[in-house]
């Protein structure tokens, strides 16, 4: 089966000093649900950015679904977008709208400009957005203007505009960065529900390890712009993780399990 | 070590003070100014305040007259306030960081507002009196000009307060630059460009008045009318009715502002 996603040798240098990703290589097949970890700084968020072109990258290659994603023009790259959904760690909405216009948001990839920039949604977007709320518990916030939500109804708010766009693929930037440990599992909880009952690809930014360790199939590591993990939970090591964090044995606070030992 | 570095900031602190008492002492000296005679000015001028500057039962007939002028002077504040702030409002977009389509029109964008801005409205009306005349249009194109650099700036910053947040997560799901426009940055900074605008329709009242003088146009021109034809009690009626019209409208002005923030 051909990966759903395949970045060859990813470059990216804001400027002479600052380089960001250094040649990253990794593919993701569809259903999977991988993990980014690294320090702050690695270049885990120009890396997600990299894969949508919110970042262009320097160098390198990116397939999506068998397109070139550096090779599309503006409007093939709209359309390339709204099958990729995006979480952020300070959910990015539009704070004065109410929910339920922030989640049709999620359809504006499918909108012509006029269409679009009035709002004017269709009966069947509006009752697909009311389901996507429903299922992430938000239905008594429907109306309510985003800036009345807590943190985790947010990011609620975040995933339910991410999949209205009926994604095949979701990048979470540090999704749960900003959350407390309650709003947090229900977050995972949701991410991990989407890739296992909707199919839906998931790649997670993540600075913590216990929670990528738990959730994941499949965990990268990444350091000064470079690939230095790749693979399952259970053989990453607790020696790799702290070589990872550039940190001595004992600082990080971590829970493996023995047979992790080294 | 330390001692000298008290003892340099006060002198520096004494050097300051003899320098602004020479300067003061000179300038007064120079254009003869008198503080007794100066403040015995004001007994005189408030005694002749009350005694002429009234509005009495024979300027009440050019009330009618006078309330005409007062809406072609208001009229005129809020249709350059308004029309200088739908053009302030594109250049405010490809002015701001956020919305800009490229670098070099942000600067261009930017330039022309600064410019049109940084020239008071009296120094426009000034230079556009030369090519049209003393008219109702050279004082509207002078506050429009002027408007539209203050408000291109206020716009700017309103618009940078919403960040690129929201805007990054309209362009991953897809939204072409209008949809992030009208979906994101006009929702989140509208109230705040509304109260800008409110604000300068205000403030474009008050300068029309004084325009008015300049261009022979609007209340102001009632008011030179009667005070240089020594008319002192309709010029006092023009006074008050200006300060009502001024109080009325920032009073209306504050309550649209509570109804939208």
């Amino acid at each position: 089966m051909n990966p759903l996603l395949t970045i060859n040798s990813l470059k990216k240098q804001y400027d002479e000093e600052t380089v960001a990703l250094n040649g990253v290589s990794f593919s993701v097949h569809e259903g999977e649900f991988v993990s980014i970890i690294g320090p702050s700084g690695a270049g885990k968020s120009t890396l997600l950015r990299c894969i949508n072109r919110i970042i262009d990258a320097t160098e390198g290659e990116i397939l999506f679904d068998g397109l070139n994603v550096g090779n599309q023009n503006k409007g093939q790259l709209r359309k390339l977008r709204t099958k990729i959904g995006m979480i952020f760690q300070h959910y990015n909405l539009v704070n004065r709208l109410s929910v339920i216009e922030n989640v049709l948001h999620g359809r504006l990839g499918y909108k012509n400009t006029f269409n679009g920039s009035l709002g004017l949604f269709t009966a069947q977007e509006k009752k697909q957005a009311f389901q996507i709320i429903e299922i992430l518990g938000l239905e008594k916030q429907a109306y309510k203007r985003c800036d009345q939500l807590s943190g985790g109804q947010k990011q609620r708010v975040g995933i339910a505009r991410a999949l209205i766009q009926e994604p095949r693929m979701m990048l979470c930037d540090e999704p749960i960065a900003s959350l407390d440990p309650n709003a947090s599992k229900i977050i995972m909880d949701h991410l991990k529900n989407i890739t296992t009952q909707m199919g839906i690809t998931c790649l997670v930014n993540l600075h913590q390890v216990n929670v990528a360790l738990k959730y994941s199939d499949r965990i990268i590591g990444i350091k000064h712009g470079l690939k230095v993990y790749d693979g399952p939970p259970k053989s990453i090591t607790k020696n790799q993780i702290y070589d990872i964090y550039e940190s001595e044995a004992g600082e990080l606070i971590l829970e493996l399990k023995d047979q992790n030992e080294a | 070590m330390k001692l000298d570095y008290f003892s340099k900031k006060r002198w520096t602190g004494v050097i300051f003070l003899a320098v602004f008492i020479v300067l003061s002492i000179w300038v007064a000296s120079y254009t003869r100014f008198d503080l007794s005679r100066g403040l015995g000015s004001f007994v005189k001028a408030f005694n002749w305040t009350i005694s002429s500057f009234y509005p009495d039962s024979a300027s009440l007939v050019r009330l009618p007259a006078i309330l005409i002028k007062l809406r072609e002077t208001i009229f005129m504040a809020i249709a350059s306030t308004t029309i200088a702030s739908v053009f302030a409002l594109f250049f405010a977009l490809s002015g701001s960081k956020v919305t800009q389509v490229n670098s070099f029109l942000s600067i261009v964008s930017r330039g022309i507002a600064s410019f049109s801005r940084n020239i008071p409205v009296v120094a426009w009306a000034m230079i556009l009196l030369f090519s049209f005349g003393q008219s109702s249009l050279t004082g509207f194109l002078a506050l429009f000009v002027a408007t539209f650099g203050f408000l291109t700036r206020a716009f700017i910053e309103s618009i940078d307060e919403v960040g690129h947040e929201p805007v990054e997560a309209l362009k991953a799901s897809g939204g072409n630059y209008f949809h992030i426009v009208f979906q994101a940055v006009l929702p989140m900074s509208l109230s705040q460009i509304i109260s800008w605008i409110l604000y300068m329709i205000e403030t474009n009242i008050r300068s029309a008045t004084l325009l008015g003088i300049l261009t022979g146009t609007g209340i102001g021109f009632l008011f030179d009318l009667y005070y240089k034809t020594f008319n002192y009690h309709a010029a006092s009626l023009v006074v008050v009715v200006i300060v009502i019209a001024v109080f009325f409208i920032e009073f209306l002005s504050n309550y649209i502002r509570r109804l939208i923030l």
